[in-house]
């Protein structure tokens, strides 16, 4: 029983970086109906930013603010660089576009920092609660990732349903030209877009790091499963994209934890071929005809 | 004279058995003369090159893309460790990987012919890392993370005592890669894949025409699958051994390099690829050691090298190596344009090299355009 609660508990901890990589690959679809691959690497080239910046002296805050400033203008420089002129292009063009991006930004990350991962600290303390004598496998530092995940996903509801500014961004990716007519900046909404996703992916970055550890290479299982959780969600909807996320962050807790760590991507798959085949845009997404 | 080369003209059957045969001879007269390190490369490309084809033959005839086809070829590999561990000969457990690997694609391609774009792209990478996992969670059966050791092939005594190994492997791959093309070739020229091509130029008129689009996107995948299989079976037997590190997301991010560079959909565009992936890391590897690079960016750069071609042929160039050939072909004069566009032509029109009118950015490698765009995309004869 006290497994079932650890793997319940430390389930929702992962499913809350989960949800986060969910989110910011939600934003981009809604943005610019583009699944951008390269998300894993880039939240993997920001959480080395942050190692680095940590390894040189400066405080864990310090790093952590670094690498969110510098998800933000990676996600930026991206959209105006290269994704700019593939937005009305074959969704095909895009899926292989992302997916050099993501190789060359692995690469780039091999060549300055080595293909050795490495530790990164944890915000909190990593020692479980005690609860009457038993000590439970949920930590100082999953509360804060809960907290931050929570704290990021109201700030984005916030953003786009009350303020004008989302009004605006969510103008630009629905009605571009309608929009572009009312005077909204369309362009620099979709930069925005991608800016805001890339930010929130590099947090969920930073969270899962102490746990899986800094390489070029250890995020790709939560790219994956990100991506999972996002077409559970309907790729369209946050909300769908944060219950995405709790989801398969407990199932696969429950998998790693009764079957062995080995086969969380397989069953990440599974969930996802599953899925698909009953709803083959996701749960959460109104149903949409292929258009002729 | 003329009647023999019509006759060659007209049985797509003939003219693939002489493709075949003068490539083979070309190849063997090459090995002859080559180093045991170039045959060793010559093998190395021609299981690249199976597995190119296989991508090819999917993109360019249904207009899928995988990104699974790295873990397919670990399932070839892995059935050719396990069945020469048990004792099988070569080419049997050839046959029997790209067997496993057609019956394992079934269902994945099942899975996948409901889906487009970036679901596709998406559920083809979850498998390519999820599949991989699975020798660490049986090491038993699969050797965990060392995997499986392979004895090298023997040449046949007839060949002499001294016919070095590389070369008889060399001999192994490119048997193995004429058959594909043999295959692919008459295949790409039958009702097959005219049907393929008919679902990949626009589902709605092929479902029509009593097409049944998820059966023919099933096909494609499976007979993908079944060269990827080949190609990772010839992998293991030339470098004899197999293990999960051997099939990372690289591979088949590196995979999908070569065929793009190559240019989706011809079997040419395969070779080019082929020659691309096996070619690449040597040259970086001198550039880094002439230019006295370190060895975390001379390790990286093949990897950021595939980047860049990704990223910069489909901001530019959409058409690939093959695609180049033919523009200037079309360029060169309609004369030559015909002689080379004719039987090649027919496959290779996928790779809409042709930008319709409008946006000529928009070029796609995409095969199903985008539906406003498909209407006008010039439908081949």
């Amino acid at each position: 029983m006290t497994k079932f609660i650890d793997l319940t508990l430390s389930g929702i901890s992962s499913g809350a970086i989960y949800a986060a990589v969910a989110l910011a690959l939600v934003l981009i679809w809604r943005s610019t109906r583009i699944v951008n691959f390269a998300q894993g690497a880039m939240l993997m080239f920001t959480t080395f930013i942050a190692s680095a910046v940590i390894d040189s002296g400066g405080s864990y805050v310090l790093g952590f603010a670094v690498a969110l400033a510098s998800g933000f203008v990676l996600g930026a420089i991206v959209e105006r660089v290269v994704i700019r002129p593939v937005e009305n292009a074959p969704p095909l063009n895009a899926v292989i576009l992302t997916l050099g991006l993501y190789t060359l930004i692995v690469a780039i990350a091999g060549m300055i920092w080595g293909n050795t991962p490495r530790s990164f600290p944890a915000a909190f303390s990593l020692r479980g609660y005690t609860v009457g004598g038993t000590t439970f496998l949920f930590t100082p530092n999953d509360t804060f990732i809960v907290l931050v995940v929570i704290v990021v996903a109201a700030a984005l509801a916030f953003l786009f349903r009350a303020t004008s500014l989302g009004l605006r961004m969510r103008g630009a990716a629905f009605a571009p030209e309608v929009a572009r007519l009312l005077g909204v900046r369309v362009g620099r909404m979709l930069t925005l877009g991608w800016a805001l996703a890339a930010l929130v992916g590099s947090l969920a970055g930073l969270l899962v790091a102490p746990s899986v550890f800094v390489g070029p290479n250890n995020f790709d299982p939560i790219l994956i499963i990100g991506f999972v959780a996002a077409v559970l969600g309907g790729l369209d909807s946050p909300p769908g994209a944060v219950i995405g996320g709790l989801v398969l962050g407990l199932a696969l807790s429950y998998v790693s934890g009764y079957e062995g760590s080995a086969l969380v991507p397989l069953a990440a798959l599974v969930i996802l071929i599953i899925v698909l085949m009953i709803r083959p845009t996701g749960l959460f997404a109104a149903t949409r005809e292929r258009r002729v | 004279m003329t009647a023999a080369r019509d006759v060659i003209r007209a049985s797509t059957l003939l003219r693939s058995v002489v493709l075949v045969l003068v490539v083979g001879l070309v190849l063997l007269v090459l090995s002859d003369q080559m180093s045991a390190y170039r045959d060793l490369q010559l093998a190395t490309g021609a299981y690249y090159f199976c597995v190119l084809a296989g991508l090819t033959v999917l993109a360019g005839s249904s207009g899928q893309i995988s990104l699974g086809h790295g873990a397919l070829m670990a399932v070839g590999a892995y059935t050719v460790g396990k069945l020469a561990n048990a004792g099988w000969a070569l080419v049997p457990e050839l046959a029997a990987a790209a067997a496993v690997t057609l019956i394992i694609g079934i269902p994945v391609g099942l899975a996948c012919s409901r889906l487009r774009g970036p679901y596709l792209a998406g559920a083809t990478l979850a498998f390519a890392v999820g599949l991989p996992a699975l020798a660490d969670r049986f090491p038993t059966a699969f050797g965990g993370e060392n995997g499986l050791t392979i004895n090298p092939p023997t040449p046949p005594a007839s060949l002499g005592v001294n016919f070095p190994l590389e070369r008889w492997q060399a001999w192994i791959a490119c048997i193995g890669a004429l058959v594909v093309v043999f295959v692919f070739y008459n295949l790409g020229r039958s009702g097959v894949g005219r049907a393929l091509r008919a679902v990949r130029d626009d589902e709605i008129a092929a479902s029509l025409a009593g097409l049944r689009v998820g059966r023919w996107h099933t096909l494609a995948f499976t007979l993908s699958a079944a060269a990827a299989g080949l190609g990772g079976g010839l992998l293991a037997v030339v470098t004899g051994t197999v293990a999960p590190g051997a099939f990372p997301i690289q591979l088949s991010l590196t995979l999908l390099a070569g065929v793009v560079i190559g240019g989706l959909g011809s079997l040419m565009g395969a070779v080019w690829g082929a020659a691309l992936l096996v070619l690449l890391p040597n040259w970086t590897n001198d550039l880094a050691s002439s230019f006295s690079l370190s060895t975390n960016v001379a390790h990286n750069l093949p990897l950021a090298i595939y980047g860049l071609v990704l990223i910069g042929a489909m901001l530019a160039w959409p058409s690939g190596i093959q695609g180049g050939f033919r523009a200037i072909g079309r360029w060169a004069g309609p004369t030559i344009a015909s002689s080379f566009g004719r039987g090649r032509g027919k496959t290779t029109t996928v790779v809409a090299g042709e930008p319709s009118t409008e946006a000529p950015a928009a070029a796609s490698v995409a095969i199903p355009p985008a539906p406003e765009a498909g209407a006008k995309t010039p439908s081949e004869s």
